[in-house]
């Protein structure tokens, strides 16, 4: 009789459906007709990659996705689609005239990518981390000391940001 | 560890399920009629006046950016004051250009009118 | 324990897929969600070789990600004013009709 393979364990179990419910909705990011419906995907998967930063306990990032991504820019695509409207409701493809090539090539490259990452022994298991309120104390860390001019670079450019996006959306007359 | 967020997920599960469960029961189960009465919005309501699918006005953009400039601010700020305590005067001096730096956006959008409703 | 390949694979689809929308959407506006989707796979790799390298308690990638996701998000509003500004001069945000550079 052969030898069964062993049981997936539970984190496996839930890697798995977040996996499969991540790449689902990020197919339904870039196939929806209807572009609301890509948003709602996109806020989906969002919620996927949140939950994948669970698994990988980086719960910092998974609770920074979650208020940057699915709070703030989620809430602005939806309001920037709102605010032009007129092509949601059109009859014509959304895709343009190079769809086909482009989605061999998209199809080419992840198998490529998969091909490169099969063929790599990656390490099967990591390391211990830190519990959680040290790895953000240490994170506040990082960011005041190592990484305190990216920080402040962060600052410029969101400030740049605004201003920009001030400029522009702002009406004229 | 990931799996002290077990129950949170099975939260998430069971919240899901339910929803859908609401949703898929009474399509199948239920008697279906269609009329113009039941098609509207609010059944028994206000009567709708307009079509809701129109072009919202740029201030709801505006008012949505200073929500994401914040939001930032606000996950740069929660490690920064996780070791508040421990750094000081050095973690303060390290948080003044960047929470300055936001401030002067701030200022900004307020000056142009950003936050003015009507008129 | 779930292998480092898993978390890869899930980053290269969603770069894949990103790539094909930003390439293949003509809306102006799904191109974007579809690069937002690519700056996402980019982090799930950053976070999981933080996660499977040999030094957990060096959190450079995870510095990086939360850098990421700001930096994402200053895109996301000066690409989607953009946006709007032209939607406002040529009422449409269909990028095959805005072609006033193409030769």
């Amino acid at each position: 009789m052969p030898e069964l393979p062993p049981l997936p364990t539970i984190s496996q179990l839930v890697f798995t459906g977040f996996a499969l419910f991540t790449c689902a909705s990020a197919l339904g990011v870039v196939l929806a007709r209807n572009l609301f419906h890509g948003a709602l995907a996109l806020v989906a998967t969002l919620f996927g990659v949140a939950g994948l930063y669970v698994m990988l306990e980086a719960e910092f990032l998974a609770v920074s996705q979650v208020l940057v991504y699915v709070g703030a820019i989620a809430t602005l695509i939806t309001f920037a689609i709102m605010l032009t409207r007129s092509m949601m409701y059109g009859k014509t493809s959304p895709l343009n005239r190079q769809w086909g090539k482009t989605g061999l090539f998209a199809v080419m490259i992840f198998l490529a990518l998969y091909g490169f990452v099969g063929s790599i022994p990656w390490a099967d298991s990591a390391p211990a981390v830190l519990a959680d309120e040290s790895m953000i104390a240490a994170l506040g860390v990082e960011f005041v000391t190592n990484y305190v001019v990216a920080f402040e670079v962060m600052g410029l450019l969101l400030l740049v940001a605004l201003v920009g996006a001030v400029m522009l959306a702002r009406d004229n007359n | 560890m990931a799996i002290d967020y077990l129950p949170l997920l099975i939260m998430i599960v069971l919240g899901a399920g339910f929803g859908a469960l609401v949703l898929i029961l009474p399509a199948i189960l239920g008697p279906k009629e269609t009329n113009s009465q039941k098609l509207e919005p609010y059944e028994s309501g206000i009567i709708p006046f307009s079509d809701a699918r129109r072009r919202f006005p740029v201030k709801y953009y505006l008012v949505a950016m200073l929500f994401l400039i914040f939001d930032i601010e606000v996950i740069f700020l929660y490690p920064w004051a996780a070791v508040l305590r421990d750094l000081r005067v050095f973690a303060l001096v390290a948080m003044a250009p960047f929470l300055l730096v936001l401030l002067v956006g701030f200022i900004y959008e307020w000056k142009k009118g950003a936050l003015k409703w009507g008129e | 324990m779930v292998p480092l390949t898993g978390y890869l694979l899930v980053g290269a689809f969603l770069f894949s897929a990103g790539l094909y929308g930003a390439l293949a959407r003509k809306n102006a506006i799904a191109v974007l969600m579809s690069i937002e989707l690519m700056l996402n796979a980019a982090n799930i790799n950053l976070v999981a070789f933080w996660r499977y390298g040999d030094t957990p308690a060096d959190l450079t990638g995870q510095v990086f990600a939360v850098l990421i996701i700001a930096l994402a998000a200053a895109e996301a509003a000066v690409g989607l004013a953009l946006i709007i500004s032209v939607y406002r001069e040529r009422k449409t945000v269909d990028l095959d009709e805005l072609d006033l550079l193409a030769g």
